[in-house]
């Protein structure tokens, strides 16, 4: 069990990638995420995320970001950071968790 | 050195020049290919810094020689080239770390703590369709083996195949 599922937080991974490229990734992380898929960006702009053509070939793309949402759809924790190279670590995420009451 | 002797000498070749330029090669690569996946040698890209050290050392001991001992080292033209195409790889590289990267979106409108995350309906891997209300009362599996609905969800936007 993965500490986010001991801290009963769900984790969903989304990206543009279709569902069959999301499923090894999925197996790869043992089946504890779910992975969505937004190919056209859409909820990606509706999150303020996009990012225009950075993608191979040109394709837009989500630019990282991660948050944790309470039962009550509300925001809990935002990271974006400014630098497309650095990403929230584990620690980091399970560290927000425990600001949950 | 007689100079007979000097004319009929093969000059040894400059390993150290061409060391280096691998080196830098090596260090540019090995980077994209390996050092960008883990946060400790990604953020602050201190294994390709010292490889480009290592770099720079080769080729600075390889353009002394030959410059030195010109009639037993080859390498003062191609040492040069090399040390030229090794600090345009040491710059591409700093462009792309101290530069580039930080090209993002500033995403000033995306939501902050305390706002409401916006609703969404997204497909799985597996073909199966989710809101964020429903991956948010849906039941998983928690300690224990229990299965109850999650405590929050943690949505992590991520850049895909790319």
């Amino acid at each position: 069990m993965s500490e986010f599922e001991a801290a009963r937080v769900r984790v969903v991974a989304i990206s543009v990638d279709l569902p069959e490229e999301s499923e090894p990734l999925r197996k790869k992380a043992g089946y504890t995420y779910t992975f969505l898929s937004d190919p056209n960006a859409e909820v990606i702009r509706r999150y303020d995320l996009l990012h225009q053509g950075a993608g191979v070939n040109g394709h837009d793309i989500a630019r990282p970001a991660e948050f944790l949402v309470d039962s009550a759809g509300v925001v809990r924790w935002a990271n974006l950071t400014d630098d497309f190279r650095e990403r929230a670590t584990a620690d980091e995420m399970l560290a927000a968790i425990r600001t949950l009451p | 050195m007689p100079e007979q002797e000097a004319a009929q000498m093969k000059k040894k070749w400059n390993w150290r020049i061409w060391a280096g330029l691998l080196t830098s090669v090596a260090a540019f690569l090995s980077y994209l290919v390996l050092f960008s996946r883990y946060p400790l040698t990604r953020d602050v890209p201190w294994v390709n810094f010292l490889l480009f050290a290592a770099s720079g050392v080769l080729l600075f001991l390889g353009l002394r020689k030959a410059y030195r001992e010109p009639q037993v080292y080859r390498g003062k033209i191609s040492g040069a080239i090399a040390a030229v195409i090794s600090t345009a790889i040491l710059g591409l590289f700093c462009f792309g770390i101290f530069y580039a990267s930080k090209q993002i979106p500033k995403s000033a409108d995306a939501p902050k703590a305390g706002q409401k995350a916006p609703d969404f309906t997204l497909v799985d891997s597996t073909g199966k369709s989710h809101s964020l209300s429903s991956l948010l009362s849906e039941p998983m599996e928690g300690p224990g083996g229990v299965q109850t609905a999650p405590r929050a969800v943690m949505l992590v936007f991520y850049r895909g195949y790319w």
